[in-house]
């Protein structure tokens, strides 16, 4: 296989996967927040977090341009003090995947911990649990279904990402180029094998992803 | 051994203001839906916090609005049943009775775990889930797991509302026994008028958010304060029968 088509596929595989345990880390705190506390904005939170789902992932792309540029309300001071900008680099695109994943699994454990009976809860703390022991022993395990099912849709849609990685990691051969920008690229360019080598093989790789975590998920049930 | 508690709560626009003592004893918190029950055991154990009063148990302070004391829930040493058990569905019977000796050592914790299985008649059923276990059982289960750290005060929830008769009957000896073998003070809600009588040392009568009798069984249930219920007189009733 040629090298460049494997070199998108691995780097595919590594943005997606590191993008997935940033999104199960973060994800799984912000779902419990708004599942369990009350705080003022937490409405104007939530719509924040949901709104990746709704917005054009170019939209996306350019708040995080307008945010993590070099010029940007961040990027501009992180470029002061390290001399590294994340534009363009492999980082930005396990940005832009994060950001698009990010409220899969916010919704899905949410739905999960929202589900999960207070009583229990209640009874944790009546036992003399605190709540950073009762969410570790009760609310993660009693969530567990829906935290997988949220990290298979994080994965797959980190996988998938092409928008918003477009506008801040570029599409920049043996850089940046993951699968579904290296395949956007054969297909403009009319290199139609390479194209149908590597949609086969995303679909294949996708699919056996989706399999293995059906068959897990339903063994936990 | 006294839990004292004088509890002020406005919610939703119900208002809760009562005034209880509980010594050693059975207490039975009687009362129709909504009079306030359940609210003054969640009061007491800190899942809600009260807006005026204090609660203390011989002399800890578990609340003080006065003086801005209020220990969390965890930190009450309470036993609580709940209505619906609030059994732990991921555990094991054994993991959640060992769910409530938090804080005891390892040695302790087994010999705790050995002797109160051994009590409640839950021998064998240690590895079971609280899917595979009757109704009794999972009462045991909860009762067992409340009362493993040894608790200062015991709250149970209408805990045998679930329950059908001949069980209910069953639990209520049970219960008997259990507080002999413990002696921790227990606090009973309950709108069922036999578990109120057959089970109360002394019963307190709730309406509307507010105490309206305390007293023994006999005298409560002999007399016109009665609310919502034609107690009295379906008393008398089921006393000329030979019920009691």
């Amino acid at each position: 296989m040629d090298s460049s088509v494997l070199f998108s596929l691995r780097l595919s595989l590594q943005v997606a996967t590191v993008a997935t345990v940033c999104v199960v880390i973060t994800g799984i705190g912000i779902a419990y927040m708004l599942a369990m506390k009350k705080f003022p904005g937490k409405d104007l939170l939530d719509i924040l977090f949901t709104l990746p789902l709704v917005l054009p992932p170019t939209v996306i792309g350019y708040y995080l341009i307008v945010l993590f540029g070099r010029n940007g309300l961040l990027g501009k001071s992180i470029y002061g003090w390290t001399g590294f900008s994340i534009m363009f680099t492999w980082y930005a695109a396990v940005l832009a995947s994060f950001v698009v994943a990010l409220p899969l699994m916010i919704k899905t454990a949410r739905a999960a911990m929202e589900s999960i009976d207070r009583n229990l809860i209640s009874a944790s703390y009546t036992l003399g649990h605190s709540e950073f022991d009762t969410f570790l022993k009760i609310i993660l395990p009693l969530s567990k279904k829906g935290i997988i099912a949220g990290t298979v849709l994080a994965f797959a849609r980190a996988m998938g990402e092409f928008g918003a990685t477009l506008m801040i990691a570029g599409n920049i051969p043996g850089k940046t180029d993951t699968m579904p920008l290296a395949i956007y690229t054969s297909a403009s360019s009319g290199d139609w094998s390479t194209a149908n080598v590597m949609v086969v093989f995303f679909t294949l790789i996708s699919g056996s992803f989706l399999y293995i975590a059906n068959r897990f998920s339903k063994r936990l049930v | 051994m006294t839990l004292s508690a004088t509890l002020q709560k406005k919610v939703n626009g119900f208002s809760l203001d009562i005034d209880l003592r509980v010594d050693n004893e059975l207490a039975v918190i009687f009362g129709p839906s909504g009079s306030g029950k359940s609210m003054t055991l969640q009061l007491i154990s800190g899942l809600m916090q009260p807006d005026v009063g204090t609660i203390s148990f011989d002399g800890s302070i578990f609340f003080d609005s006065g003086r801005g004391i209020n220990l969390p829930a965890r930190q009450r040493n309470i036993g609580y049943v709940f209505q619906d058990l609030a059994l732990f569905p991921h555990l094991s019977v054994q993991d959640n009775i060992l769910f409530g000796a938090k804080g005891l050592d390892k040695a302790l914790k087994k010999k705790r775990l050995y002797d109160i299985v051994s009590i409640f008649h839950l021998d064998g059923l240690e590895d079971k889930f609280p899917a595979e276990i009757s109704g009794g059982q999972k009462q045991r289960v909860a009762l067992a797991r409340a009362l493993i750290r040894g608790p200062a005060v015991l709250l149970l929830d209408e805990p045998f509302s679930s329950l059908d008769t001949e069980l209910r009957f069953t639990m209520r000896n049970f219960l008997r026994d259990v507080r002999k073998e413990f002696q921790v003070p227990i606090i009973l809600v309950t709108h069922d008028i036999f578990e109120a009588y057959s089970l109360a040392d002394n019963v307190i009568v709730y309406s509307n958010g507010s105490v309206v009798q305390i007293g023994k069984p006999q005298e409560v249930f002999n007399t016109q304060t009665m609310p919502d219920c034609e107690t009295p007189l379906f008393f008398s009733y089921m006393f000329t029968r030979g019920f009691f």
